[in-house]
């Protein structure tokens, strides 16, 4: 996927990095760390010495909002504004050493929704920023169909969010328009709201941090709310995500930038991983999620169309409950890239017997190649059958393979011979079959 | 332009992947184009001028370019381009190619694009009425005229899959897999398709699904259309508003792919990158109802796809829209195909008769033929036919250069050899190897440094000034005695001929004043006949409307070299047929004749 959410921390240091570019006649004091505990918040206030000065703020940053109805903002001890040092890296430890539960909407202040459990593991660090209500705005930029849009309120915080129709002024711009014309635009469009003394400096920011969004390749960037003292801004709170196909281009611009994984996700097992590396090392494509490891129905389809196609048809003849994964290899993988991937799925889909005592089902699929050698790939899977053969028959796999393309008869002809050769139960099928039939074999079989 | 290709439909290429472009020259032979479908190739580091691909059993030569203006330029007729380019330039070659127009389609295979990039892209496009297809796609077809790229796989495969001549049916896919799956369907269902387009995977993609139907409803070979959507987007409702304002009256059939989506959360990306449900109006089910409702023929499942569109199919034909389709003649494209060793480009020993460049000897060879040598050089040397006036200049020049004595170093070598007993073949190139930089090189060195203050504008003053730099005498100008006064005749004769035929002679006229100032100079530094030939070569060749690059690589490669050569080798042949007749003994150069001045080696 090419747009990737980025930590609030991030979002910030890439703001703070070019802030005199974009927002030459505004100071940001760009005081803000991410630490995983107490002790660490504590060593790096050695060096960052406003952590000890200022009353401190601290909140999880892991991509999820709505942090202070679930608790989680620290802006108070006794009274607001008073979090000292020592507080906060207390705070940070108690809510990183056990499990916590985040609602992710809310009715008024009541959750619905089931809660996510996970651990917390990174909390951003910021000083207490006193600021009167009105001096609280909201500004965002997203891309919406082929237009860029940019969207502007008076006001911050949860209000907008509850009453966005009312209160945000929404302004398009086509990819092709020019610097003044967008400039012209955004002037003509300052919310009504926004305080006259404030409207020149407000324009002036939503210029400048409408360029950043575009030439920094954001493909999603708010700031909700920040705060327009004079000439001094402050983010209180931001999320982002970067267009992450434009990494090759922006290595200087963005610095080092995690992409992390959310919170409350599942950890990716150590197969998924394992594909994934191999992914990012090979000019092919190899793709695998686990859905149900326990389900009877296992896929190993070539093509990223052909492997919807596939996981569709299997939900509707099947049912949900029977598909174990979803995933594709296609871009013509090396014999050595299809027999791990391979080994991988066998693997996991011999680790224990069905529940109900049926056959389990391995279904490699594809449709008809462009340019993937199908016998070469086929060598890969055979060489992997070889080695799983035993664990195969022990949970009883039946294999149904569709697939056409360059060299596809040899393909074909290779599997069935080693199949039959190792015991395994197999049937094989070209392009003269309809390309999802043999889920419906599967199934009635 | 309701077709998107036809069958003169040309591309220029870029990236040479020779894989892909062996392809697309496999299925032009099997459907016998007249024209290979890749008029050239954009290859940007290589140093070739061509790549040799099969055409058939034979093989032809695609000529490479070092950028997509050159190879636009030298092929104006060739209005797709073909961008195989990384996802980090594939930007900039469209760009480029937008810029410098003419291109009618663009197709961009790379996967990844920045977003902002390709958006840019598409817009630029769209503002110049160009069709983009891509990023991220296998390409387009319309079969039996043009094929993009790997789009229908093996040549099996397409003949398999009926995509080598027209059916019916207008194909729009997003993914370039299942394309090709869905020809195969449509083949074994109906009978095959019209035109297909892979619009491709990346979220934003140039032509889109309502693009290429509205294009395809145009087109009068297509009676019908698929549409295979994907879960994401709204792409599939500008269809549904089509159909319902009258814009499309053809039969569409559609699905949506990606029903599974909704039993997980977003955290599962299902295919392809614009794969991605935003709102349950971007799920696949609720387009594929959309679609039903708004009249769109639309299956049960992916699984029922194939009866729905025997259904529809079998409708038209029984209504008489879709009429038999009479099968074309093919090409067999050979199994086994060997690489040719040699190319040869100036004559052919194959027929009955051998040709210089085409033309039987027999049609040069007598006087009756009025061609003359002249003509055959310009035959097997530039694979062209001269004007009179240019294959006499030849000649000219060959008969001006056949001898100047025996005292000249090569012809010296030459007699000096045959007396050591040598034969004819082995004296003559002991004369032919004394050619060189010092022995006939002026010619080549006039042209060279001539062309090149010409080309620069440079005054007669700054010329030789320039020369004077490098540290070299000008060649071509400077003669042993003669002088204004006392002008060399052959010279004289040279440029009596070239004002007499010659359309222009601008070298030459520049030429004579640089002249005028070096003879001020000096009486005898007059422009000698090396260099007037090799002045008026250039002038010649102009004339014959030759680029200027064109005429800097024949100096490069030696072709004036080439007349010195040819000529001289007809006097150094007499002076060895001499030296034969006579009978000379052994030659031993007198010692007296030799400065001995030999010293003790020094010890080191």
């Amino acid at each position: 996927m090419a747009q990737k959410a980025i930590r609030e921390y991030d979002a910030k240091s890439i703001l703070a990095k070019h802030w005199d570019k974009y927002f030459p006649n505004f100071t940001y004091t760009y005081e803000t760390v991410l630490v995983q505990n107490g002790s660490e918040l504590k060593e790096v206030a050695k060096e960052k010495t406003w952590l000890k000065e200022k009353a401190l703020v601290a909140k999880p940053d892991m991509l999820f909002g709505k942090r202070g109805k679930n608790g989680l903002v620290l802006f108070k001890d006794a009274k607001p504004g008073d979090v000292s040092l020592e507080k906060a890296a207390k705070w940070i430890d108690e809510k990183s050493s056990s499990k916590q539960a985040v609602y992710f909407s809310f009715d008024g202040d009541i959750p619905t929704g089931e809660p996510k459990v996970d651990m917390l593991t990174h909390f951003i660090v910021e000083p207490f920023a006193p600021h009167a209500q009105e001096e609280e705005y909201y500004i965002s930029a997203t891309c919406v169909g082929d237009d860029d849009m940019l969207y502007m309120s008076a006001e911050g915080g949860m209000e907008v969010e509850e009453g966005w129709d009312e209160k945000v002024t929404e302004v398009a711009f086509k990819i092709t328009d020019t610097e003044d014309e967008i400039a012209a635009r955004i002037k003509a469009n300052i919310p009504a709201d926004v305080a006259d003394a404030d409207k020149a400096a407000f324009a002036e920011f939503a210029i400048g941090f409408f360029k950043a969004y575009r030439e920094l390749n954001f493909a999603y960037l708010e700031i909700n709310p920040f705060v327009l003292q004079g000439n001094k801004i402050e983010l209180l709170d931001m999320v982002a995500k970067l267009d992450d196909t434009a990494g090759f281009m922006m290595a200087e611009q963005w610095g080092n930038v995690e992409f992390p994984t959310s919170f409350g996700m599942e950890e990716k097992s150590p197969e998924v991983l394992a594909i994934e590396d191999a992914d990012s090392k090979s000019g092919a494509s190899l793709k695998l999620t686990i859905l149900k490891p326990e389900a009877r129905i296992w896929t190993m389809v070539a093509g990223g169309g052909a492997s919807v196609v596939y996981a569709d048809t299997i939900a509707d003849l099947a049912g949900i409950d029977d598909l174990a994964n979803y995933g594709e290899y296609s871009g013509g993988p090396t014999t050595s890239e299809t027999k791990f991937y391979a080994e991988t799925i066998l693997d996991l889909m011999t680790r224990q017997k069905d529940a109900q005592g049926r056959n389990k089902v391995l279904i490699i699929g594809g449709a008809i190649a462009n340019f993937t050698d199908v016998a070469k790939t086929f060598t890969g899977i055979i060489q992997a059958f070889e080695n799983y053969a035993d664990k195969m028959k022990e949970v009883g796999v039946k294999i149904y393979v569709r697939r056409g393309g360059p060299n596809y008869e040899k393909g074909l002809k290779d599997i069935k011979e080693a199949a039959d050769r190792l015991g395994l139960w197999i049937d094989v099928y070209g392009p003269e079959t309809h390309v999802t039939d043999i889920v419906r074999m599967a199934v009635e079989g | 332009m309701a077709q998107l290709f036809t069958k003169d439909t040309q591309a220029i290429f870029w990236n040479n992947n020779t894989t892909a472009i062996q392809r697309m020259l496999d299925y032009d032979y099997t459907i016998q184009r007249k024209t290979p479908s890749v008029a050239a190739i954009v290859a940007p580091t290589s140093g070739s001028k061509f790549e040799k691909f099969f055409w058939g059993a034979d093989e032809i030569m695609i000529p490479l370019y070092r950028n997509t203006a050159e190879a636009k330029a030298a092929h104006p007729q060739a209005d797709v381009l073909l961008n195989f380019a990384s996802f980090r330039t594939a930007y900039d070659v469209t760009m480029e190619a937008l810029n410098i127009g003419g291109f009618n389609t663009i197709m961009i295979t790379a996967e990844g694009i920045p977003e902002r990039l390709a958006r840019g892209m598409n817009a630029t496009a769209r503002a110049k009425n160009v069709t983009v297809i891509g990023p991220a796609t296998v390409g387009a077809i319309a079969p039996g005229a043009f094929k993009i790229a790997n789009i229908g796989g093996t040549i099996e495969n397409i003949i398999s899959s009926k995509l080598h001549r027209a059916g019916s049916c207008g194909l729009v896919t997003r993914s370039g897999g299942l394309f090709n799956e869905l020809s195969n369907i449509i083949a074994l269902n109906a009978d095959g398709i019209a035109e297909g387009v892979a619009i491709g995977g990346d979220r934003f993609v140039g032509s889109v699904f309502i693009d290429n139907l509205l294009r395809m409803e145009e087109n009068p070979e297509v009676k019908y259309m698929l549409l295979l959507g994907e879960v994401g987007g709204t792409e599939e409702y500008k269809v549904i508003e089509a159909i319902k304002s009258g814009k499309i009256t053809k039969p569409i059939i559609a699905w949506c792919i990606g029903t599974i989506a909704k039993y997980y959360d977003s955290g599962v990306q299902f295919g392809h990158a614009g794969a991605s449900a935003n709102a349950e109006a971007e799920t696949a089910e609720a387009k594929n109802k959309a679609m039903a409702q708004a009249g769109i023929f639309v299956p049960e499942s992916f699984n029922d796809l194939p009866k729905k569109i025997a259904e529809v199919y079998s409708d038209l034909k029984a209504k008489g829209v879709i009429s038999d389709i009479v099968e074309p003649q093919i090409n067999i494209v050979p199994k086994v195909r060997k690489s040719k060793q040699f190319i040869c480009t100036i004559s052919d020993d194959r027929g009955d008769e051998a040709t210089y460049a085409g033309f039987p000897i027999s049609s040069l060879a007598t006087p009756d033929t009025g061609k003359g040598i002249g003509d055959v050089v310009s035959l097997l040397w530039f694979k062209k036919q001269y004007p009179k006036w240019a294959t006499e200049f030849i000649e000219t020049v060959i008969k001006t250069v056949a001898d100047h004595g025996p005292a000249v170093s090569g012809a010296h070598n030459a007699k000096v050899t045959a007396r050591a007993g040598k034969s004819v073949v082995e004296a003559l190139v002991t004369g032919l190897l004394t050619i060189g930089p010092r022995f006939g090189g002026a010619i080549d060195g006039a042209a060279k440094y001539f062309k090149h203050a010409d080309d620069n504008k440079l005054t007669p003053a700054e010329f030789l000034n320039y020369m004077k730099n490098e540290g070299v005498p000008i060649p071509g100008i400077g003669h042993r005695i003669k002088s204004l006064k006392n002008p060399d005749l052959r010279v004289e004769g040279l440029k009596k001929f070239a004002n007499e035929y010659f359309p222009a002679t601008p070298l030459l006229d520049y030429a004579l004043t640089v002249e005028q100032l070096t003879t001020s100079k000096k009486e005898n530094l007059i422009l000698n006949v090396d260099g007037t030939i090799g002045i008026l070569m250039v002038d010649m060749w102009r004339a014959l409307g030759y680029s200027e690059e064109e005429i800097n690589e024949f100096i490069e490669s030696g072709t004036l070299n080439a007349f010195f050569i040819v000529g001289r080798s007809i006097g150094f042949i007499g002076h060895v047929l001499d030296e034969k007749r006579l009978a000379m003994p052994m030659y031993r150069h007198p010692m007296d004749d030799i400065l001995y001045d030999v010293k003790m080696a020094e010890k080191i």
